[in-house]
């Protein structure tokens, strides 16, 4: 298996990266050896094996919803990348 | 004053029940230390003016009831801190301060510790060197130009450089152990589920623990029966019966079955890497420990498995960095503009690498092929340790397979770098706790480190049998404190 450049073109829309043309080709590079690498899992048959999703393997425990951290909206705002007092803003997205 | 920051955390907790040191004078001392070891670059965030206010409000009213009495310590750059910039070794994090506190260091403080700052660390964690930070590399205190291991290569750093008593790091494939080896330290990866991962910067969301890091076996038990708790805010978190680990440690281990994996005699592994082993179970037979030789048959799968579900889990926690409601924003034309470029210029290289794996590896026609594989896979590394478990209490290995090499050394390469985790990401795999203490140096008088495995929640065995060792290793840590002028 090998990964070309429209494969890491592919990749980077999907992981919301963008990656000039130089870097791209950088990345082939190093995805080859990792998966090269990675490939190895290849020699062991694993047909009738149950996936291990989480090591802890208990049932999730519920709890109450309830708010726990109150006024604290001031706090949080002031963290946004863009001042606002009241909402966090983005670029426009309707025209 | 020198002499406050020579001392073990234990022994400094005495000198504050004893009322022969006051809290300001321990903190004070590791202050002017601090202030002299910038050449480390182990911290990110200093809060020194804060530590000594903090210190001097406990020496008018002492609890000295409590664990940690009036003890300064700084953690890694990973733990949320209410009001004090939390980063994660990150550009995209550079301006962030949480609202909140995480569990663990939440109960650090309750015992009464002070926060001294924030450890430099790897980008996210994601690391072996701490070369990924985008605060600059860390200097190992054992020699210039040497890397702390990583990923909690600044906590190791401020630990054996006598810059915190103590610290605590997290674990996702070896990011406490291989740092503690590299720089002549203990390093504790409790089991999965042991200490709340609430509040930590997540990584990879199944393999993350948190553990101290310390300068002997006591200090790292007395600190992980602070940090080990229930906690209803950590879906996975394990509500099961914790030991007074300090107070419990013995050293008497006769009987014990240690178990050696042929398997884990790797190629190209150095004599001097063997020869520790070898002495290392010379060691546990000495104690009256048993040694049983076994198999872990899916050992050299570990690290390929670990490299699907790590990233796989770190590109889907790393989701949240979009430039919007906190953290770094570039300028974009539109909004999916402003994300791209926002990622693209806040991670840095090994982050994207790893989004970039784990996207590939959970997107549509390769699901099966990679992340399912994996789990499979995983699913064949648990149930080996499971075998061994049934004839033996625990398992001895080196703990990485090489001591600390040269900064840019290994950054080109990025498999070469992964491979410094071959002996620790089984257990994080495993879901196991695992144990790391100086044992000896090679030739260049560079620390190595020994790896004690424990079965799950059996923290306290790891603790003992590490105590034991610990006596008859008589470990000396080399450092001449080269960086301070």
């Amino acid at each position: 298996m090998s990964i070309d450049l429209k494969t890491i073109k592919h990749i980077s829309k999907l992981s919301r990266i963008s990656v000039d043309e130089q870097r791209a080709k950088k990345l082939v590079g190093d995805l080859n050896s990792i998966f090269d690498f990675i490939e190895k899992l290849n020699e062991l048959k694993t047909e009738n094996i149950k996936p291990l999703t989480s090591i802890a393997e208990t049932t999730l425990k519920l709890r109450s919803d309830e708010v726990q951290s109150k006024n604290i909206r001031e706090q949080i705002i002031k963290n946004s990348p863009q001042d606002n007092e009241d909402y966090f803003v983005v670029p426009k997205v309707i025209e | 004053m020198s002499e406050i920051t020579k001392q073990s955390l234990t022994e400094l907790v005495e000198s504050i029940k004893n009322k022969k040191l006051s809290s300001s004078e321990i903190t004070k001392a590791f202050i002017e230390r601090s202030e002299k070891s910038k050449a480390l670059n182990a911290f990110i965030t200093e809060d020194f003016t804060s530590a000594l206010d903090k210190a001097k409000k406990f020496d008018q009213k002492p609890n000295l009831d409590l664990k940690l009495p009036g003890i300064p310590m700084a953690v890694k750059d990973l733990f949320c801190t209410k009001n004090v910039k939390t980063t994660a070794g990150s550009k995209i994090l550079n301006n962030f301060v949480p609202t909140y506190e995480s569990t663990v260091t939440e109960n650090i403080w309750s015992e009464g510790a002070i926060l001294l700052g924030k450890l430099n660390c790897d980008e996210f964690a994601m690391g072996s060197s701490n070369e990924t930070s985008f605060f600059g590399n860390v200097q190992n205190p054992i020699d210039k130009n040497l890397v702390p291991g990583g990923s909690s290569g600044g906590s190791a750093s401020a630990v054996a450089g006598q810059l915190t008593p103590i610290t605590i790091g997290t674990d996702t494939g070896g990011s406490i152990r291989q740092p503690a080896s590299f720089t002549g330290i203990v390093g504790l990866k409790p089991t999965y589920g042991s200490c709340s991962r609430y509040g930590i910067v997540a990584f990879a969301s199944s393999l993350d623990q948190a553990g101290p890091m310390a300068q002997n076996v006591k200090d790292c038990a007395l600190l992980q029966e602070v940090i080990s708790s229930f906690d209803a805010k950590d879906s996975t978190s394990i509500d099961f019966k914790r030991n007074h680990y300090s107070k419990d440690l013995t050293n008497n281990i006769k009987g014990k079955k240690i178990g050696i994996p042929k398997e884990y005699r790797v190629d190209g592994m150095p004599k001097e890497i063997e020869d520790l082993w070898q002495k290392g179970i010379e060691y546990v037979r000495d104690c009256g420990a048993e040694i049983i030789n076994i198999s872990l048959p899916h050992t050299s799968y570990a690290l390929p498995t670990y490299y699907i579900v790590a990233p796989a889990e770190a590109s889907s926690n790393l989701a949240r960095y979009d430039g919007v409601k906190y953290g770094y924003r570039a300028n974009g034309e539109n909004l999916i503009d402003m994300y791209e470029k926002t990622r693209s210029e806040g991670f840095g290289a090994e982050v994207q690498r790893r989004i970039m794996i784990g996207t590939y590896v959970l997107s549509s026609g390769y699901y099966d092929a990679y992340y399912l594989k994996a789990q499979k896979v995983r699913r064949l590394i648990k149930n080996d340790f499971d075998e061994a478990y049934k004839k033996v209490d625990a398992i001895l290995t080196p703990s990485t397979p090489s001591s600390a090499f040269k900064i840019g050394e290994k950054t080109n390469d990025p498999v070469s770098m992964y491979l410094n985790d071959i002996f620790t990401v089984p257990v994080n795999l495993a879901g196991l706790p695992g144990i790391s203490i100086p044992a000896g140096h090679d030739a260049k008088g560079y620390p190595l480190g020994l790896q004690i495995i424990g079965k799950a929640f059996d923290e306290q065995n790891i603790l003992n049998i590490a105590f034991a060792m610990e006596e008859k290793i008589n470990f000396k840590n080399k450092i001449n404190d080269w960086w301070i002028k």
